[in-house]
């Protein structure tokens, strides 16, 4: 079957040597980048987990909670309550996601996966692929010093005019913020499509493509496409507020809404950038862990992943339902919002489908994949009503429409990097992280993250409002607040145990053999345990019929060719 | 006799029904709301959620429990689908989920044509949003702003605030709205409605309150430090009592007026 190597050698003396700032700093490897990007998107993670923590404290309660103030920084009280909960606000959100899910999923698995998975000694443009970290890395540090400056950005991710243009804050570190991570991500894009497209290992057809991969090419495809469209968008709001001009002013002749449907066009796309690599590294984990082929594999590919990019365009104003656009485009586009079921459903379809008749081994990464069949459940059937104009017209900006998108990126593709960082934890340390601690905080943090998010429905039903650091005007509504707080202590705490399980388990886990999963897919069946430079000892060749999820052969007994 | 006197209670009872409602029946328009139609949708929709929620949720549940690995060299015997077997699994689930798309659809376009179309014999209030206030003009000229939160006690056994939203029950109201700085929304917690508000634009929305109550309205598009502060009761009353209350501001104004004109001639 898939003869590439006449096995591995014990030691190709290819890998890297012992630790070495400046290796790392230089590097162009991609398993590095992509270990940098890591860190750098779990840095964002906690920097604004921390802001989540203040935004709870200070909803917990009706009123001033009188902490949100060193959350932010501001530990001389200089701010407004409310200023200081719309900053914090601002941060969580702008960094999770621009910060955290997008690179986290783009540029630490992407970069980390996609040339082994593929059978590549490197992605193809290794000095763009290094430009592109440190473009991100500047992002991140232009988000973090708005936590020095005096006027920190307090006008949500989406930055919408007038109100940031009219902001006495710095709407400029926004831009930046986005300018940094978009070229990042425009770069990126090309990288990734340049090396999908030409760097297969011979014999490597499309329909032999890991389904990560097939993700992570569709994500990419809508980054080149639509990340310009969010850069024009937040660059002409820079050009208003600093230079005069008037493209979002309505009184010189500006249209108020263009920012919205420009934000918008670029930003639904944006979930599916999250989503689809999310979906990605949940079929490699249940295929892995199934020991089973992926479950009507062309469908999922061709109706889900491709399905999800050719509808990703023409969706964007279920996001302004209630933003005084004509009726009739806000009928067009809630049936076209709909109709995001049928690749969806599909690619759920295919994923159950992989677990029908599999050889299921309970690894940390398959808890987590187990927990997002739930999430992914949750999370995408309470968009159905939200796909529904003349349901959102209630539901839109309440808390339930915080609940719904919690629930299928906050948690469901946050779930997904974690399954992520422990099924390549061997592959990235050459040590496992599996065990008791994390278990515990794999139990811990669902509960945290139940308890948090199902008050939120509850009361976002009723009304809710969204981004309120008081509702004085709805007392009834503080037991809910109260337990999600609660719930997003456990959260806390079960991830402060899972960073020092990965921490603990990369300096002494035990150390595994080179497929502890026993995958059959190519970063683990044609690599040492560490990869070293250039991935493989060896170039690799796939035959006609090789498949990485060919583990059972026709008469159904376990495959073991190499 | 004892079918007479039947007949006999059964007629005092309508009639102790009307005189209990002198005239309120008749006034109510029998007109589909928006409230009433989201209830409706939101019941309808929220068993189509529990019934797919729960067919994938114990099936996935059921495929954890049931395909454990008995050894750990096991694989899978997933068998892979021929061409037809794979078309099917396309299709079949295409339909289904189409289907089900198309029937929400239609509801959901059924319920947003009542949630746009204005009924004839409105009544209109117009709009001012600013940051941190509503500004609400009645056809009359008076105007109510929704910071004030002074109460007035004494006004037919209801707590009356300044600043509240007072409309007449059986009505349909017509909200014109317009923002003087930056992008707010008016937010009808109670009667399922909200719409944005911003400058350069006039957008609206109708509701219609079917008995006295007294519910929120709130600014629910980020508007900034003071955003969550941005909202007033909206309080629903008889036409006698609306009539009452309006008069009673009208008073006020003019007399407001008065005043300040005088201070001006004084001056």
């Amino acid at each position: 079957m898939t003869v590439a190597t006449d096995g591995i050698p014990e030691d190709t003396g290819s890998s890297h040597g012992g630790f070495k700032l400046k290796e790392w700093i230089f590097t162009t490897d991609h398993k590095r980048i992509g270990i940098m990007y890591l860190i750098g998107s779990i840095a964002a993670l906690l920097v604004a987990g921390l802001m989540a923590m203040g935004i709870r404290i200070e909803q917990t309660y009706v009123g001033e909670s009188g902490l949100i103030q060193y959350f932010v920084g501001d530990f001389a009280g200089n701010m407004t309550t409310g200023d200081a909960y719309n900053a914090a606000l601002y941060f969580h959100g702008a960094a999770m996601i621009l910060a955290f899910l997008i690179p986290g999923l783009t540029g630490f698995a992407a970069n980390y996966l996609v040339p082994l998975m593929i059978g590549a000694p490197d992605v193809a443009f290794p000095r763009i692929n290094a430009l592109s970290l440190w473009l991100f890395w500047m992002g991140i540090l232009v988000a973090l010093l708005s936590f020095i400056i005096p006027d920190a950005p307090d006008i949500m991710w989406t930055g919408y005019p007038p109100y940031s243009i009219t902001t006495s804050t710095n709407t400029a570190f926004y831009v930046f913020t986005v300018h940094l991570l978009g070229f990042a991500s425009i770069l990126g894009a090309v990288n990734f499509l340049v090396t999908i497209i030409y760097m297969r290992a011979p014999g490597m057809g499309w329909n032999q493509m890991n389904m990560f991969v097939w993700t992570t090419f569709a994500a990419f495809i809508i980054q080149l496409i639509f990340v310009p469209v969010l850069a024009a968008a937040v660059t002409l709001l820079l050009l208003d507020k600093y230079a005069g001009t008037n493209f979002y002013n309505p009184d010189a002749g500006g249209d108020v809404l263009l920012y919205q449907n420009l934000f918008w066009f670029y930003s639904h796309p944006a979930v599916y950038v999250i989503f689809l690599p999310a979906m990605g590294i949940m079929y490699e984990v249940i295929a892995t862990m199934a020991k089973n082929r992926i479950f009507n594999y062309k469908v999922a590919v061709w109706g889900g992943i491709i399905g999800i990019l050719v509808i990703t365009g023409e969706v964007w104003v279920h996001h302004l339902y209630i933003a005084g656009m004509p009726n009739w485009i806000r009928i067009g586009q809630m049936i076209t919002t709909l109709m995001i079921s049928v690749p969806v459903g599909l690619m759920v379809i295919s994923w159950w489908g992989t677990l029908y008749k599999g050889s299921i081994t309970y690894s940390t990464a398959m808890k987590y994949a187990s927990a997002n069949m739930f999430l992914v459940l949750v999370g995408g059937l309470t968009g159905i009503p939200l796909a529904m104009t003349s349901m959102t017209v209630h539901l839109s900006e309440t808390s339930f429409i915080h609940a719904h998108f919690h629930f299928i990126m906050a948690l469901f593709a946050t779930f997904s990097m974690f399954a992520a960082v422990y099924h390549w934890f061997p592959k990235m340390t050459g040590r496992s992280a599996e065990g008791k601690l994390a278990d515990a905080a794999f139990y811990v943090t669902f509960l945290g993250t139940q308890l948090t998010f199902w008050p939120l429905f509850i009361i976002g039903i009723e009304g809710m409002p969204r981004r309120y650091w008081n509702y004085e005007m709805f007392p009834q509504f503080e037991p809910y607040h109260m337990v999600a707080t609660i719930g997003s202590f456990i959260i806390a705490f079960g991830a402060a145990l899972m960073i020092l399980n990965w921490i603990k388990a990369a300096i002494n886990g035990p150390k595994v053999g080179a497929n502890p999963w026993k995958s059959r897919s190519l970063e683990w069946t044609h690599t040492d345990i560490i990869a070293g430079p250039g991935n493989f000892p060896k170039p690799v060749t796939v035959s006609e019929d090789w498949t990485p999820y060919d583990y059972a052969n026709a008469d159904g007994t376990p495959n073991t060719s190499n | 006799m004892k079918h007479k006197a039947h007949r006999f209670f059964a007629s005092m009872l309508v009639a102790a029904f009307f005189a209990s409602t002198p005239g309120m029946a008749a006034e109510i328009p029998n007109i589909p709301t928006p409230t009433e139609g989201w209830n409706t949708v939101w019941h309808e929709v929220l068993i189509d959620l529990w019934v797919i929620g729960i067919l994938f949720g114990s099936l996935g549940a059921y495929f954890l429990v049931k395909y454990r690995a008995k050894d750990p060299d096991a694989v899978g015997s997933g068998k892979k689908l021929d061409f037809r077997q794979a078309l099917a699994w396309c299709l079949i689930p295409c339909a289904l989920f189409l289907a089900d798309d198309f029937m929400l659809a239609a509801k959901g376009w059924t319920l947003w044509n009542t949630q746009r179309t204005i009924p004839a014999g409105s009544m209109e209030i117009k709009v001012t949003a600013s940051q941190w206030n509503f500004t609400y003009e009645y056809p009359n000229g008076v105007e109510i702003s929704s910071t004030d939160r002074d109460t007035d006690k004494n006004l037919f056994g209801t707590e009356i605030m300044d600043g509240d939203l007072v409309i007449p029950v059986g009505k349909p109201i017509v909200m014109r709205m317009i923002s003087s700085d930056v992008i707010h929304s008016f937010g009808l917690t109670d009667y399922r409605l909200k719409e944005d508000i911003m400058p350069g634009r006039v957008t609206y929305i109708w509701f219609m309150a079917r008995k006295p109550n007294i519910s929120q309205v709130v600014c629910v598009e980020f508007c900034g430090t003071n955003h969550s502060g941005m909202y007033n009761r909206v309080v629903a009353v008889s036409k006698a009592n609306y009539d009452t209350w309006l008069a009673k501001k009208k008073q006020e104004a003019t007399l407001r007026r008065r005043t300040y004109a005088a201070n001006i001639i004084k001056r």
